[in-house]
């Protein structure tokens, strides 16, 4: 995926380049004030993610949205997948993982929604661009939606 | 250097807040730290062509385009574009908000925005794909067709609870990302 990134990347980078050297300093140099602008945000969200992620491990996460846990499993789900930033390739086996240890379809999908839609850790980046506001109704929205996911989730897939 | 000190302030607080803790519970201190430097790996990585690419398109495309295809009255076109190049990304979250800062400048409409964004966090391509191969084609294909609606209702929400001025304060400060 990463890869795909620097692929695309590098070939419009590269075209640029070619057909106008004065504006693609002009955009790299856009490129870096615009990272170095958020950079102090980005810096607190991956130590927040470190410590969270030290606290609330697999085996932690399985024993709260374990089997026939119902809404209540379903609801810390949901705020579980809020506060965690799980890159989705380590989350996809992980949650299948959880699957096989007996945890049940609804918690699933609301943790994958949440994980994916809503993050708390992340607000600090959000906030900058978006405002206090839109932020925090974003996010109500998505995890509210995510209790709809789990819902759909948990009649299709106990079919 | 003031001025430094005071913008890593909450990172600095932060960071001393998790020695303090390896202090008193070594093991959890050191995992976190072993994930944070997971995720600045990650960060490291996916961040050079994110920018690039809001680089280019700063400088590239002309605002007029920007209008045309994604802006005000662009209607379902603007809806499957903002879909597609959400769905089309690649990395975390918060990687997707300075681009947004981008169509904002260019005058993308804003529940364009909102559903670039949510689209983003959770219709990617790649991420269905991996979702497809461990939870299986069922479970994936359902929260997708869920998902689409989902982040249209989300995003049209956002435009009604959002007022004008409001949304063009978001707009005016987007005009200072690379300040």
């Amino acid at each position: 995926m990463n890869i795909a990134l620097y692929v695309v990347a590098g070939i419009l980078l590269v075209f640029s380049f070619y057909k106008d050297q004065k504006k693609t300093k002009m955009a790299l140099k856009k490129a870096w004030k615009a990272f170095e602008n958020i950079l102090p945000e980005f810096l607190v969200v991956i130590l927040l993610v470190g410590l969270l992620l030290a606290i609330m491990n697999p085996e932690m996460i399985s024993s709260i949205i374990g089997d026939k846990s119902g809404w209540l499993g379903v609801i810390l789900a949901a705020v579980i997948g809020s506060i965690t930033l799980i890159p989705g390739f380590v989350a996809f086996p992980m949650t299948a993982l959880l699957l096989d240890g007996g945890a049940g379809y609804m918690q699933i999908g609301a943790f994958i929604s949440t994980l994916m839609m809503v993050g708390i850790v992340t607000m600090p980046v959000e906030i900058k661009y978006f405002g206090k506001k839109l932020t925090i109704y974003r996010n109500l929205l998505a995890f509210l939606f995510s209790f709809v996911v789990a819902l759909v989730i948990g009649v299709v897939m106990s079919r | 250097m003031k001025k430094i000190v005071k913008r890593y302030r909450v990172f600095l607080i932060v960071l001393a807040i998790m020695l303090v803790i390896t202090l008193f519970n070594y093991d959890l201190g050191i995992n976190a730290f072993g994930v944070t430097g997971y995720s600045l790996k990650e960060m490291i990585l996916v961040i050079p062509p994110v920018f690039v690419l809001l680089g280019l398109l700063d400088i590239w495309v002309p605002r007029e385009t920007m209008i045309k295809y994604m802006g005000e009255g662009s209607g379902l076109k603007g809806i499957i574009l903002a879909f597609f190049i959400g769905s089309a990304a690649a990395g975390p979250l918060y990687g997707a908000f300075p681009i947004a800062a981008v169509f904002m400048k260019k005058g993308v409409k804003f529940s364009n925005i909102m559903i670039f964004i949510g689209a983003w966090s959770t219709t990617k391509i790649p991420m269905f794909l991996f979702e497809m191969a461990s939870m299986g084609a069922k479970f994936a294909i359902t929260r997708l067709l869920i998902d689409i609606p989902g982040i249209i209702i989300i995003a049209f929400i956002l435009s009604a609870v959002m007022k004008e001025d409001e949304i063009k304060k978001i707009y005016e400060s987007a005009e200072h990302f690379d300040d």
